[in-house]
């Protein structure tokens, strides 16, 4: 019986490390393969250790990449805090306010957070060009702060409905009106719920490439991403530049998800409606 | 009604200044009015909705089956030519094929390496933190830079490949995404390590929330570790496999950044829907041809959607 016990727990455990060790071979490979030289990197040297470690890669694609990464942190930091902004508020009424026809209303929304955005670039980019947006990080921003409508809503309204309306009834009796509510009673203790929507806008729009790559047609405006990909596209077989490209790109998130993990995980579940 | 409960309890102190008789009332006709104020607020995020999601949408729809062939709009209406046009494409009818074999695929392994990981973690292991920390992290990645990497992993004659022959498993070696058959796959291997862990992340909170009492009721009850699978768990996690089945499928449905990194392949064996109406539209300006398979697109996601909102609306109601 004990012996049986152990052989399952050394197969658990194996089948974990296994799997870890599946989910970390890309980023060891980027590692390995961005601090190579050109002459160390080839096709059959590909899992051998870099020797002797070289920062040309990295330094070659900073060139390459770091107006881009520039772009990416004056359109997600904007970006993130507006559509926070816009759902806190949006979450309190959805939450607190509830009038004939708001839930309908909120379902309505949700249809945006699964929509595949195709079914809407032609007239986007129509309605952009008019309004002079087009081509512009005030344009993409503007865009990522419409789309963050729905998921932003969604996770504040469930912050906000875990609040007793009994607080909120207090707070009218005192004298307390819509602003007053919103700016003295909830927005003081909706520092979790900011910090998890902070985080998932922050990682999707980092990480967006479609939009990036539709609304601004200039590379010298572009996001990170669209930039890493057209670093793929022309140093083909230089993978060091690439690797350290790719690496580039995805620090920033990998760093918030190690650093702020706790409100990731909560963002995920939000984000999938069953919280 | 928030707004009646509180006219309850219109005597409580910080009521104002107004006379007792007269506060219920100016109270009720100053929350009505915070109310129409409500509604005032929440009003630019619904015009923002209306116009950008449904206005959007309908518009594409009628790009579809407007004449519309270069960058110069023409809304001559032609009926469902553009449509008929795009079913007998061969790249389109290949891109079909290709998002049945990417949902198998992807959803397939989402579904049972995420349930298989959150089972595992869920059986009281050590330094269960460290490797949810790990299966997760991949979607803090994003999908140019999976892409990327995984082009550089699944190139045939060096990367997983070498990597096999090194550990004695050549018979593993594949043609991966340069398969002119079944490149996609490889794409959802990629595809899968990078969102694999969000489904392992959903199913570990549903575990959780089974009740230690009712696992332990079921072994005293004799069952062994298969049956509480089969007869108590996997039933009680339905709805989070129900979540699960949507959000895979939504992510076969619009899949564009990993085929934009790989290209289109060979015989367009890698080529998805998403990434046909980018170059269509955008590329070469078929704006009404890039509609049809916009509107296809909602169309596929609205069968996922629609019973996802109805299952919410029910759990709103009880």
């Amino acid at each position: 019986m004990t012996l049986q016990r152990v052989w399952t727990r050394g197969a658990i455990y194996f089948v974990l490390v296994a799997f870890a060790a599946w989910y970390l071979m890309p980023i060891y490979l980027m590692l390995i393969t961005g601090l190579k030289t050109y002459e160390q990197v080839g096709i059959t040297k590909m899992w051998a250790l870099p020797y002797p470690v070289s920062l040309d890669g990295f330094s070659q694609a900073w060139v390459k990449v770091s107006a881009n990464f520039g772009n990416s942190i004056m359109i997600t930091v904007p970006a993130a805090i507006i559509s926070a902004f816009i759902g806190s508020i949006n979450g309190y009424i959805f939450a607190k306010w509830k009038f004939r026809g708001s839930n309908t209303i909120f379902m309505l929304f949700l249809v945006g957070m699964f929509l595949p955005y195709q079914g809407i670039l032609i007239p986007l980019v129509q309605t952009l060009m008019a309004l002079g947006l087009y081509g512009s990080i005030v344009g993409v921003i503007f865009v990522h702060c419409v789309f963050g409508i729905p998921i932003t809503a969604l996770m504040f309204r469930s912050y906000f409905a875990g609040i007793p309306n009994e607080l909120v009834d207090a707070a009218k009796i005192d004298g307390c009106g819509f602003f007053g509510i919103y700016r003295h009673i909830l927005l003081p203790i909706a520092f979790p719920a900011f910090a998890v929507v902070l985080i998932w806008q922050f990682t999707t729009i980092w990480n967006d490439y479609l939009i990036g790559l539709i609304v601004v047609s200039n590379p010298r405006l572009a996001p990170v991403n669209v930039a890493v990909k057209n670093l793929a596209g022309t140093y083909t077989t230089q993978w060091q530049v690439q690797m350290s490209g790719a690496l580039i790109a995805a620090l920033p998130t990998i760093i918030v998800y190690l650093a702020l993990g706790k409100f990731f995980m909560r963002g995920l579940l939000a984000g999938s409606l069953k919280g | 009604m928030p707004v009646s409960r509180s006219n309850g309890t219109a005597t409580t102190p910080g009521g104002g200044a107004a006379a007792p008789t007269s506060a219920p009332k100016r109270r009720k006709l100053r929350f009505r009015g915070d109310l129409v104020l409500a509604i005032l607020v929440l009003m630019p995020s619904i015009v923002a909705v209306a116009i950008f999601i449904y206005f959007f949408i309908a518009y594409t729809f009628y790009v579809s089956v407007v004449r519309w062939p270069t960058l110069l709009p023409d809304y001559t209406f032609v009926g469902l030519e553009n449509w008929k046009r795009m079913f007998q494409d061969m790249r389109f009818q290949i891109d079909l094929r290709n998002l049945v074999l990417y949902a198998a695929g992807f959803m397939t392994q989402c579904i049972v390496i995420g349930f298989l990981l959150a089972s595992l973690l869920d059986a009281k292991i050590k330094s269960e933190a460290l490797f949810r920390t790990i299966f997760i992290f991949p979607f803090a990645v994003s999908g140019i830079v999976t892409g990327v990497v995984w082009r550089w992993l699944m190139f045939p004659s060096s990367g997983l490949n070498q990597l096999f022959e090194m550990v004695g498993l050549g018979f593993l070696k594949s043609k991966w995404y340069t398969d002119p058959t079944w490149g996609i796959l490889a794409v959802t291997i990629a595809a899968a390590w990078q969102f694999s862990g969000y489904i392992m992340a959903l199913y570990l909170a549903g575990l959780r929330g089974i009740s230690h009492e009712l696992k332990e009721a079921a072994a005293i009850d004799g069952a062994n570790t298969w049956n509480l699978y089969r007869y108590i768990i996997i039933p009680l996690l339905t709805p989070v496999t129900f979540t699960a089945v949507v959000l895979t499928g939504m992510g076969s449905i619009r899949v564009f950044d990993i085929p934009a990194v790989l290209g289109t392949g060979a015989a367009f064996s890698t080529d998805a829907l998403a990434f046909h109406m980018f170059q269509l539209t955008f590329q070469s300006n078929k704006m009404s041809s890039g509609a049809v398979i916009a509107s296809l697109m909602i169309i596929l996601a609205a069968f996922l959607i629609g019973p996802y909102l109805a299952s919410l609306h029910l759990e709103e109601t009880q």
